[in-house]
């Protein structure tokens, strides 16, 4: 937590002064907060108290916030869900464990096509449902060949797998080189230590050059205020992860970071009927992703594109 | 405070005119306020008032946005000419290309605010204040090359046109420099704009060396098209003279950067086709459809048809002199252009998706309306820059000789730089 929060390297003077200017707001914000809670009118600042959409508005970017910024900000977006959802939840900033940098592995002989990752991920990260975002897409493919162009992206048949198919799913790669965090105009995504390319949900500005640059079609846009029943939502959040996210900004897999950060699988890995994810530390010469590498015939999407993915096909063969 | 003089003066000039002139301007004003009205609902709603999808996320907007980069640059083939060449004639006219690549990058920028997804952050692309990611990304080169531009092109017209204003010529010593400067910019507008799709490694349609080389050419085709058919309407509608020897150049530029251009097209779709290699998909899917879908192959097919009555005409010495074949290649020209450009380039480097899916993309009435009213307050804004521009170089708007005494007596600073040599 600590380290994470002391960098503030760039715009030392304007961060000073937005910093007082805030702190002036806040007083005359709980002048106003009282206000607001005698008169029923909290509708107007887009489902926010005003306090409150000033407080986001000029939210600093995630690497730059101060510890007393990053406690107002998590308390705004618990805030925030309990008016958008009536249910509680708790926000928590969960940095990269030293020492570990992640990877992911798959068996594709043992994938059976089922999904189910698809479905714990959506449950685990709070994607939205009626906009139908999912982080995880699974390909069918023929036998035999290896076109993406000849995949099924929307197979349903009565039971999987399919004879003479197999089964290819694919996620944020968290590319070592990541053509994304390059392109992004704002820096609201880059690659933290542990490997796992983040977003700023915060600080995105929409402008989805980032979806452009993917060559794993891995990143999502929110094209509508995203949708989530009450009782489906995961209430253990964190800032990094799968808190709700607003509308207008771009949101892709994260390893689970809200998870893997505090020891835990993955959601998808968690999901897997069949044992063929297979997550963990890269630095460790004892972990089974590192066996893995050392021990199967492993191979990456689009290797020649130079994005250098953490994550691994092998098969059984 | 005279330059303030020159601003009030300017702007009551915009706002004197016939009732054609201000059926002209309610006209634009309306069709403005309808998109912006349209814009409203899309930031309430969010941009799934559009058509684009996760599989298509740069839409017409962008197109246009593209299109509008290429217009802008174009102003430097009058520059060239009038400060290079020292051509008399179209010195005459420069101005008038100058504000129209103001208005173009205005549009250009519009296109971009409202296709992103949260304009209310927009500040966060404000070096220091917000996190610039210079120079890594191509989108942060072409916030800092479009905003160079646009304040080229407010320099030195302002500049030149305060000196008529005040009854004196500029000092080309003092805006010379500055000149040469918006020449090479001109091309970084548009270089930059094709890097922005040239970048990504991830789509094979955009991810091609001969793409900023194309947008030039096909920017110095649909450029002078635009600025042809302009200057034809202000010789009609203003007493402001425009030498036919201005529009014969033009005419003659476009004839060449529309062979190159068509040419460029050619080498792409023989690269593309000959092979018929998976990174063709695209090419394929927009020229001849892929596994059924074929939404752009009516659209491209119309754009080359266009492309090439345009460039038949102006290949041609007397249809080119002709006033009446000439305005059909232009209009066929540049809605060739903006189609094969546009729509044409932007949308296939989404088909299929890097994960091999096809989706279709089609724009919606909203997303039309929108637009609509980004074009309307562009021709709003050159109809007011060009009111004032030619009123001020035709003599009519002046400053008064107590005023004109009084800058000499009391800014010897100015008076000093705009003394002609």
């Amino acid at each position: 937590m600590s380290d994470e929060r002391e960098h503030s390297d760039e715009g030392d003077t304007f961060s000073h002064y937005r910093r007082r200017f805030l702190k002036g707001l806040g007083t005359v914000g709980v002048a106003t907060g009282v206000a607001a809670a005698a008169a029923p009118a909290r509708a107007a600042w887009g489902g926010s108290t005003f306090q409150d959409a000033i407080g986001d508005f000029f939210q600093d970017h995630y690497q730059r916030m101060t510890p007393e910024e990053m406690k107002d900000a998590l308390a705004r977006i618990e805030r925030k869900a309990k008016r958008k959802f009536g249910v509680d939840i708790t926000c928590v900033d969960t940095p990269p464990i030293p020492g570990v940098v992640f990877g992911y592995a798959l068996n594709i002989s043992k994938c059976k096509g089922y999904r189910d990752c698809v479905h714990g991920c959506i449950r685990e990260n709070n994607q939205g449902r009626d906009s139908q975002v999912q982080y995880i897409r699974v390909l069918q493919m023929d036998k035999g060949s290896m076109n993406l162009e000849k995949s099924e992206h929307y197979y349903d048949p009565a039971t999987v797998p399919v004879e003479g198919k197999f089964y290819l799913p694919v996620q944020c790669m968290q590319c070592d080189n990541p053509p994304c965090v390059k392109a992004c105009p704002v820096q609201a995504t880059w690659k933290d230590p542990d490997g796992i390319v983040v977003i700023d949900y915060d600080w995105c500005i929409g402008c989805r050059f980032c979806m452009a640059a993917c060559p794993y079609w891995a990143r999502h846009f929110n094209w509508t205020e995203p949708q989530i029943p009450a009782k489906e939502l995961n209430p253990v959040t964190n800032f990094i992860g799968n808190r709700p996210r607003p509308k207008g900004v771009v949101e892709k897999c994260h390893f689970c970071t809200q998870r893997t950060r505090k020891g835990r699988q993955p959601a998808c890995m968690e999901a897997c009927p069949t044992g063929a994810r297979v997550f963990g530390n890269l630095l460790d010469p004892n972990s089974e992703i590192r066996h893995i590498l050392e021990n199967k015939t492993v191979f990456r999407l689009k290797e020649e594109l130079g994005t250098e993915p953490k994550f691994w096909y092998y098969t059984d063969a | 405070m005279s330059f303030v003089h020159f601003v009030v003066d300017a702007v009551r000039e915009m706002l004197r005119g016939s009732r054609a002139y201000w059926t002209w301007l309610g006209i634009l004003a309306a069709l403005f306020a309808f998109g912006a009205l349209n814009y409203f609902g899309q930031l309430r709603d969010g941009l799934v008032v559009t058509g684009m999808s996760d599989q298509v996320s740069w839409g017409f907007y962008i197109a246009n946005f593209a299109f509008l980069v290429g217009i802008a640059a174009a102003a430097v083939l009058l520059v060239i000419p009038a400060y290079i060449f020292h051509r008399k004639d179209v010195k005459s006219v420069v101005l008038l290309g100058e504000g129209m690549a103001v208005a173009a990058v205005i549009m250009a920028m519009l296109f971009v605010i409202v296709d992103i997804g949260r304009p209310d952050r927009a500040w966060h692309v404000i070096p220091f204040i917000g996190r610039f990611n210079f120079p890594s990304s191509l989108l942060a080169w072409d916030i800092v090359v479009l905003n160079g531009y646009l304040a080229l092109n407010l320099l030195i017209p302002t500049y030149v046109h305060f000196s008529h204003y005040r009854g004196r010529e500029p000092n080309l010593k003092l805006y010379f420099p500055v000149v040469v400067l918006a020449m090479f910019w001109a091309i970084s507008i548009h270089t930059v704009t094709a890097f922005l799709f040239s970048s990504n490694s991830a789509r094979p349609f955009w991810n091609v060396a001969l793409l900023g080389p194309r947008f030039i050419a096909s920017a110095f085709a649909s450029g002078p098209a635009l600025i042809i058919l302009t200057l034809q309407v202000i010789r009609r509608v203003t007493d402001y003279p425009v030498s036919q020897s201005v529009i014969e150049t033009l005419a003659l530029i476009m004839a060449v950067a529309m062979q190159i251009s068509l040419f460029f097209v050619g080498a792409e779709m023989f690269t593309d086709f000959y092979n018929d290699s998976r990174h063709a998909a695209s090419m394929h899917y927009l020229f001849l459809g892929l596994d059924g879908f074929a939404g752009l192959r009516p659209w491209i097919w119309l754009a080359i048809a266009l492309n090439l009555v345009a460039v038949a005409i102006l290949s041609i010495h007397p249809l080119r002199r002709k006033a009446l074949t000439l305005n059909i290649a232009c209009v066929c020209g540049f809605v060739g252009i903006w189609l094969e450009k546009g729509m044409g380039l932007v949308i296939p480097g989404f088909i299929p998706t890097p994960l091999g899916e096809i989706f279709e993309y089609v724009p919606t009435a909203q997303e039309f309306s929108i637009a609509i009213g980004i074009w309307a307050f562009g021709f709003l804004l050159f109809t007011l820059l060009a009111k004032a521009s030619i009123a001020i170089e035709l003599g009519k708007v002046r400053a008064s000789n107590a005023q004109r005494r009084d800058a000499m007596t009391s800014g010897p600073a100015v008076a000093a730089v705009a003394h002609p040599d």
